[in-house]
């Protein structure tokens, strides 16, 4: 019983999603319909302010982004971590606070770590 | 017959809510375009789109007709499937949000206890879309845009949740509509003037996750021309756009919910029971507007900087402070 209503909550969200879902479908299906198509070679090339586009477009990229994106989840992980102490905190007290502090203190070594060694530099 | 008909009459009811919520955001977005275009024109001392209709308040429509019926072009050696989804996801991942979004007392399409981490969940999958195309449109320029892009994205959506903490602890709940009665019930009224460290960290990092001036390097127009879109044409282009100003409002919103007060107001207006969310929402989106009037583009490392060593300590100083206040009380 509880479980059905749980669901039932969460229902309206994923309605919403397929409507939205529906409304830019059945306008990509009016485009289909209503626009002209001349595809020719040149139209078809891709985009490199006018010149005949040269070598792979997929680059390799800086490693600078694979620091970032694991930063992110070190991080991320942290704020969810927060969520359910910030919502109990009313009914923990002082100790939770002080457990709360120590949490964000060793993040905070970690940040400090990775401020050092330049992870935060972009040159 | 008439058995089915009333067992099936909730989730009638429920889809047309659904429906006029969208329609209304849709048109809403629509003339944030509009606005955007009028505000900006006033502000640079031009007059802005005033052909289409009375004072070009038809430009909205004539956009979307002119976009229906322009070509549809995929590049040559675009991943189609992935090309195809991209502006989907987007589009989907913006305007979910809504559902969770208390817009009256009594008009809430999904009252879910967890309402803050769906917002959150959804304004991450909505880099997907962007990564997407700019892996996908076999560009360069839509590249670049799709690493910058999701670099920014996800640097300010660890800011964005850590502002947010601060919100949660001083109304106990993750439930937005529980967060504005909350607010309601309190000395302050709105969260926005004991939260003005979260206040401040949660607008600018909802600026940077809508990729808008002063942080819109993922399209910066000068050196990446539309950046991951680059590729995009016709109404598939039309979705992105969407989706950025979907964005927009339901940043808006979520601001107007949290730090703002939600739907009430200083005294009651008969017959207009989302008065006071709807100007609040007004004045936050031409706040946006009026940003992008004034300041000039963010260079990366500024941007990356900003994120990192500003917003997200500044953010973890306001937990420690509302939470320490908090246990004062």
């Amino acid at each position: 019983m509880g479980e059905t209503v749980l669901a039932a909550k969460y229902l309206p969200i994923l309605i919403l999603a397929i409507l939205v879902f529906i409304i830019g479908l059945s306008m990509t299906i009016a485009n289909q319909i209503l626009a002209i198509r001349r595809p020719y070679s040149e139209k078809l090339v891709r985009y490199e302010c006018g010149l005949p586009p040269s070598g792979e477009p997929r680059h390799p990229f800086s490693v600078k982004f694979y620091a970032i994106a694991i930063l992110f989840v070190v991080f991320d992980v942290e704020a969810v971590f927060l969520y359910p102490w910030a919502v109990s905190f009313g009914h923990l007290g002082a100790f939770a606070y002080v457990e709360m502090i120590v949490f964000i203190a060793l993040l905070l070594v970690a940040y400090v770590y990775a401020w050092i060694r330049g992870a935060f530099q972009w040159e | 017959m008439e058995a089915i008909l009333k067992a099936a009459l909730p989730g009638i009811i429920l889809i047309v809510e659904a429906l006029v919520l969208l329609v209304v955001a849709l048109l809403h977005v629509a003339y944030t375009t509009y606005a955007e275009r009028k505000v900006i024109g006033h502000m640079q001392q031009r007059l802005g789109p005033n052909r289409v209709g009375p004072r070009g308040l038809l430009q909205p429509i004539a956009d979307v007709v002119k976009l229906l019926t322009k070509e549809d072009i995929v590049p040559l050696g675009a991943d189609k499937g992935l090309f195809y989804l991209a502006p989907f996801i987007s589009l989907v991942a913006g305007a979910t949000s809504l559902a969770v979004i208390p817009i009256w007392n009594r008009f809430v399409l999904a009252d879910v206890n967890v309402g803050l981490l769906v917002i959150l969940a959804l304004s991450s999958l909505s880099s997907y879309g962007v990564i997407l195309a700019g892996w996908s449109s076999n560009s360069r320029y839509a590249f670049l845009g799709g690493l910058r892009a999701s670099a920014q994205v996800v640097s300010y959506e660890v800011a964005m949740a850590l502002s947010l903490v601060g919100v949660m602890l001083m109304a106990g709940s993750m439930n937005l509509s529980e967060i504005v009665k909350a607010q309601i019930s309190s000395p302050f009224k709105i969260y926005a003037l004991p939260q003005i460290i979260g206040f401040f960290v949660f607008m600018i990092s909802a600026i940077a996750e809508t990729n808008r001036v002063p942080f819109d390097l993922p399209e910066a127009e000068t050196e990446l021309v539309a950046g991951y879109f680059v590729e995009y044409s016709a109404i598939r282009f039309a979705l992105f756009y969407l989706a950025e100003y979907f964005g927009m409002v339901v940043m808006s919103a979520v601001a107007v919910t949290c730090f703002l007060g939600g739907w009430a107001g200083p005294f009651e207006v008969p017959g207009l029971p989302f008065f006071w969310f709807l100007i609040k929402l007004y004045a936050l989106l031409f706040f946006y507007i009026w940003v992008r009037a004034t300041l000039p583009r963010y260079r990366y490392d500024q941007l990356m900087g900003l994120g990192w060593k500003v917003l997200i300590p500044l953010a973890l100083l306001n937990i420690v402070i509302t939470g320490g206040l908090k246990l004062w009380w």
